[in-house]
């Protein structure tokens, strides 16, 4: 038992900037995948994850800080591929495919060019939390807490432009303000996420608190507060237990088992209902 | 006094005109609209709702008339079947136009959105889930937010699809009183004329060549009556 204590506080000790950003990064993601899944705009999330690594490589490749190219380009990307998704539903998915394939083949071009990453492309590809620093933790902490901040004061406001866009038109919102909002906040939190599921991990983390917490209730204020649980919860257990393994692997591991959970209790729920 | 005044607007979408207008919308109307499919009945509120383009012509408001006070209700709902949301959180965001600058909603919006739960009779569905309801008590929870949006005017697209008899003719009720009582401008979209003929002071029809907007009884008595067969065939 002492052990397990000693292990727990020597995590903390010398872990503690990986796990804050680690929390803030399973807040955002849980509480932005709830209305990107709720809009259909899942796909979204991985398209962007994907401009993500692009830019990042080509930022590396040109030799200045990745998030001064990626942010910007990731929030452009974010923004057509979300207006993209109102007018014309059935093109999204082949937008995505193009912007993320041509994003993939642009970063490997640039890292093979300059020689810039090849040595470390798996931390790219699958997330180093442990490497995070304290100089990362100074930027994600205020965008993270931006985020959590502007989502709780406009929440009413997101659940009437998720629930229906042209009624919320109608009564005289701004609904392109809250497209543009929801772009920015889903590119931000998929750069800071880069850096701790990788590129090719960084979706789940937005898709499956969410589609968790659906299984269960059916009302969206308990939805989101639920999502942003599971998501800490399944963070925690990854980072404390499995934190040998490959963090990132973990995590969605974790996350995998509660969204199985979840499917059988809303299963046996709905039998003994009838 | 004239809350919106059209002259010659041409309505329609993709360039395409459907149908060009000259009418005036007064303080206290309560308007049906009707006319068969294709002669842009909800392209039209559509239109002075400015979720659509107008395609020429003029659409004058009231300077009063502010968007925030203007409901609606629309025919074609695209709601993600998925979505996880509960009657009461529905209606509740139909008061988004009022909140201003507030942050959370009030005590008096809560109370708004009791209110018409028990004027529609779906308070007992409150807490239940938006998907699980049947098409009448879907629709009943739309009207519902569409009434928490507005106090000055109303515009609902076919409000009576999926209500049966009973259900419509108690919801042509409570809009006759919402009408008076509150002195709110009602436009509503229907293909039952009939019923709907008794409570309205005006009706808009929108024919392929011409248009007309009179009384009931000027109605009655025109030659689109008989040529408008939609009023006739439809529950």
């Amino acid at each position: 038992m002492l052990n397990i204590m000693t292990y727990i506080t020597d995590i903390i000790k010398y872990m503690k900037v990986p796990l804050i950003v680690g929390l803030l990064l399973s807040i955002t993601a849980a509480m932005l995948g709830v209305v990107l899944v709720v809009k259909q705009y899942s796909m979204i999330g991985d398209g962007l994850s994907h401009v993500g690594f692009g830019s990042t490589a080509v930022a590396l490749a040109v030799g200045t800080q990745p998030l001064y190219i990626a942010i910007p380009v990731v929030v452009i990307a974010a923004y057509v591929l979300i207006r993209i998704g109102e007018n014309k539903k059935t093109h999204t998915d082949a937008a995505i495919g193009l912007i993320s394939s041509s994003a993939l083949a642009i970063g490997f071009l640039a890292g093979n060019l300059s020689d810039g990453f090849s040595s470390d492309i798996n931390s790219y590809m699958f997330g180093s939390i442990t490497t995070a620093t304290v100089s990362e933790l100074s930027y994600i902490l205020p965008f993270s807490l931006i985020i959590i901040i502007v989502f709780i004061f406009s929440y009413n406001r997101i659940f009437a432009v998720s629930f229906d866009e042209n009624f919320a038109k109608a009564s005289g919102m701004n609904t392109r303000l809250y497209n543009i909002i929801l772009a920015l906040s889903t590119a931000i939190v998929i750069v800071i996420g880069i850096k701790v599921m990788g590129t090719l991990l960084i979706s789940s983390l937005i898709i499956f608190p969410a589609l968790t917490s659906m299984r269960i209730f059916h009302n969206f204020k308990k939805v989101v507060i639920s999502s942003v649980i599971i998501s800490v919860v399944s963070f925690l257990i990854a980072f404390f237990l499995f934190s040998r393994y490959s963090s990132a692997a973990s995590i969605v591991l974790v996350n995998l088992v509660f969204y199985i959970l979840a499917a059988i209790f809303a299963f046996l729920r709905k039998k003994l209902a009838k | 006094m004239k809350l919106i005044e059209c002259s010659n607007l041409k309505i329609g979408y993709n360039n395409r005109v459907l149908n060009t207008l000259s009418f005036t919308i007064n303080s206290g109307d309560f308007i049906c609209i009707i006319g068969n499919n294709g002669t842009g009945k909800s392209t039209l509120i559509k239109t002075l709702l400015k979720l659509t383009p107008s395609l020429g012509g003029k659409i004058l408001f009231d300077i009063e008339l502010k968007k925030s006070s203007i409901g609606y209700l629309t025919q074609d709902l695209q709601v993600n079947e998925s979505f996880p949301a509960t009657v009461y959180e529905i209606v509740l965001s139909g008061c988004i136009g009022k909140m201003g600058a507030k942050i959370f909603y009030t005590k008096k919006e809560k109370e708004l959105v009791n209110k018409y739960l028990e004027y529609l009779e779906i308070a007992h569905l409150k807490n239940k889930p938006f998907k699980g309801l049947s098409g009448g008590e879907q629709q009943k929870t739309l009207i519902a937010r569409a009434l928490c949006s507005t106090d000055k005017l109303l515009f609902l697209d076919e409000p009576l699809q999926g209500l049966d008899m009973k259900a419509a003719l108690s919801f042509y009720e409570m809009l006759k009183k919402i009408n008076k009582e509150e002195n709110v401008t009602i436009i509503l979209i229907t293909h039952n004329v009939d019923i709907a003929m008794p409570y309205v002071n005006k009706i808009l029809y929108l024919g392929h060549d011409e248009s007309l907007m009179c009384s009931p009884e000027e109605y009655r008595h025109s030659n689109y009556a008989s040529q408008y067969v939609g009023g006739h065939d439809h529950a």
